[in-house]
């Protein structure tokens, strides 16, 4: 990897690359301390947290008595958290990734008044706080799920169609930028070859929007797996569906200072994205990095 | 685009490519256009939150907020104070840690993959375990070392709360941000770089004149990024300190770290009054519509060309 862009030709003081080893570690340590934290309390009962908040757990099988009893706990229900998360989560990314894609597409190759219009449309909606939408949201898609007999609020059609609004503005814009580099000499020669519009799309241009997939997946993806206004108005904090941040929430306002308890749900919200990072660590970095800059 | 290739095929190209907008856009008036529309609206009338219909009171809402509101006005200053220095103490500590991962230091990507972990985890989990930390490591460790400073919890007094805010919010954020500068270091040409060695130039006339000239790009990005995420704080200020602790100001008892997204949620659920929450909202609004166009025009000006 071509990283060491401050580097001279000589190799610097090795004084100096010890001091910035330590340096390195110390960070690390701060950096990682809370989540050290996180698991070493988890294995401690609340009477030994009370008792002395600083110590190394003394008989860390409490672990699994602790595991037991979030898990089962009906306030967190921690598999219907995750079943909704996933649920919504994935039929979210699946909708606004392609249906930004389809319109940055048709906006990028249509250059008109009108589709110059939208997208502009599309990027001014990006200074558009949640906080000044969020209220009118809840009434609005009320009568809406009334006069359409689709339920918007505590559903999952009435969360993903919000994210869809919420999330495509961004992705429309990053989808913008990448299309205008792709080439038009491919989907002339479908276009010649009698392919229709939508299998020009879907064969042809789809598949090259693959490095950008990426970066749209992984910042929505973060996005709407971690937030938490958005279900609470939506879904409510009471409601059949619930997701992984409404449930941690829950369930801290319900247990207050069972640290230990507390501890467990937060690793548990935590260890899916862990896992995922574990794995696509490179990718993760990367879509967000190009998410910013683009 | 072709002209005339039979009517009906471009009719039915038309057809497709309506067709592919209106997903989005259906979703974007449904979600965005009509609720902002409503929102403007509402924050000049009675409105309840229940009810779709107002009536009209003109800037009576606006006026109350200013006048009559003192939690909005700490709300507005503790926002203001925090925003300024959360965005240099993210900015100043991830450009230090971009400097370090991107040395010879040994194991300089496990230290960048470190970092960046807070950032993949949500603000009401992250919160929670720095409530802990708060409320029990840090005066624990206090306790047993005899440091008076750190035996009281920073998160219960009003001097050392926005402190505690800035501090989490920069362990959250520092990583991301730091990989933002090192993507800006790696693209800088290296002769650049060594050439100015050549000249003698010493390790902070390197960074001072030629790197951070050349990073303008990723300062603007950052800059904006840190900026309206620290205004529109919300998920770690309700997890870790939910507004607290109370406090007096003037005469008033306020709630000391309740910041502007906080503020507007609680004035509508909590106090129940809608109206005047949706008038912060919109203020809320406008105020981050003011100060990105005003950051942005002004970094774009000051960045170099390469």
């Amino acid at each position: 990897m071509q990283t060491d862009a401050v580097k001279g030709k000589n190799a610097i003081h090795p004084g100096r690359k010890v001091a910035l080893e330590i340096i390195g570690i110390i960070v690390s340590i701060f950096f990682l301390m809370p989540f050290a934290i996180v698991v070493l309390n988890s294995m401690r009962t609340n009477a030994e947290i009370i008792n002395s908040a600083v110590g190394l757990p003394q008989s860390p099988g409490v672990f699994f008595e602790n595991v037991a009893s979030v898990w089962n706990n009906p306030t967190f229900n921690f598999v219907q958290a995750i079943r909704d998360s996933v649920i919504i989560t994935v039929l979210s990314l699946a909708i606004i990734s392609i249906c930004s894609a389809m319109t940055a597409w048709v906006l990028v190759r249509n250059k008109t008044k009108w589709s110059n219009f939208l997208f502009m449309m599309f990027v001014a909606a990006m200074v558009i706080p949640f906080q000044v939408v969020m209220f009118p949201l809840i009434t609005w898609f009320r009568d809406l799920g009334n006069f359409l007999h689709i339920p918007m609020l505590r559903s999952y059609p009435g969360i993903i169609f919000a994210y869809l609004g919420f999330g495509e503005s961004m992705t429309i814009f990053i989808f913008h930028g990448f299309i205008k580099s792709v080439p038009l000499e491919l989907e002339e020669a479908a276009d010649i070859d009698g392919c229709t519009r939508a299998g020009t799309f879907f064969r042809i241009v789809l598949p090259l929007l693959q490095p950008v997939f990426v970066t749209v997946l992984v910042l929505n993806g973060l996005w709407i797996w971690n937030d938490y206004l958005l279900p609470l108005l939506l879904l409510g904090s009471n409601s059949e569906v619930r997701t992984i941040p409404l449930a941690v929430q829950g369930f801290i306002g319900s247990f207050v200072k069972q640290w230990n308890l507390i501890m467990v749900s937060t690793l548990l919200a935590m260890l899916p994205v862990i896992i995922l990072y574990l794995f696509a660590q490179k990718y993760i970095i990367q879509g967000m990095v190009d998410g910013a800059i683009k | 685009m072709n002209e005339r290739s039979g009517l009906s095929s471009k009719q039915r190209r038309k057809l497709t490519e309506f067709l592919f907008l209106v997903p989005t856009v259906l979703a974007f008036i449904m979600v965005i256009i009509i609720p902002f529309i409503y929102g403007i609206y509402y924050s000049f009338t009675d409105w309840n939150g229940v009810s779709t219909s107002a009536n009209f009171i003109g800037f009576a809402n606006y006026k109350e907020i200013f006048t009559n509101d003192p939690q909005f006005i700490r709300s507005f200053l503790v926002t203001t104070q925090f925003t300024i220095l959360n965005v240099i103490a993210v900015n100043v500590v991830s450009f230090l840690l971009s400097l370090l991962v991107t040395s010879q230091v040994k194991g300089k990507n496990f230290y960048r993959a470190a970092y960046f972990v807070p950032n993949l985890i949500g603000g009401i989990v992250l919160g929670s375990i720095w409530q802990f930390v708060f409320a029990n490591i840090l005066p624990g460790i206090g306790k047993s070392l005899g440091w008076d400073f750190l035996s009281k919890s920073m998160i219960t007094n009003a001097n050392t709360v926005i402190g505690a805010l800035v501090t989490v919010n920069t362990w959250q954020y520092a990583g991301y941000i730091m990989m933002i500068y090192v993507a800006s270091i790696q693209g800088i040409s290296k002769s650049v770089l060594e050439a100015a060695e050549v000249d003698g130039a010493t390790y902070p006339t390197v960074v001072r004149h030629i790197l951070m000239p050349l990073m303008a790009n990723a300062f603007t990005i950052s800059l904006f990024l840190t900026l309206t995420n620290s205004f529109k704080m919300y998920d770690v200020n309700l997890a870790l300190t939910n507004g607290g602790p109370a406090g007096l100001v003037g005469t008033n008892i306020v709630n000391m770290s309740e910041f502007l997204a906080l503020n507007i949620y609680n004035t509508a659920f909590k106090y129940s009054k809608m109206a005047q929450g949706q008038a912060k909202a919109v203020v809320f609004f406008v105020i981050l519509m003011v100060v990105s166009l005003i950051q942005v025009s002004y970094n774009k000006s000051k960045e170099v060309e390469m």
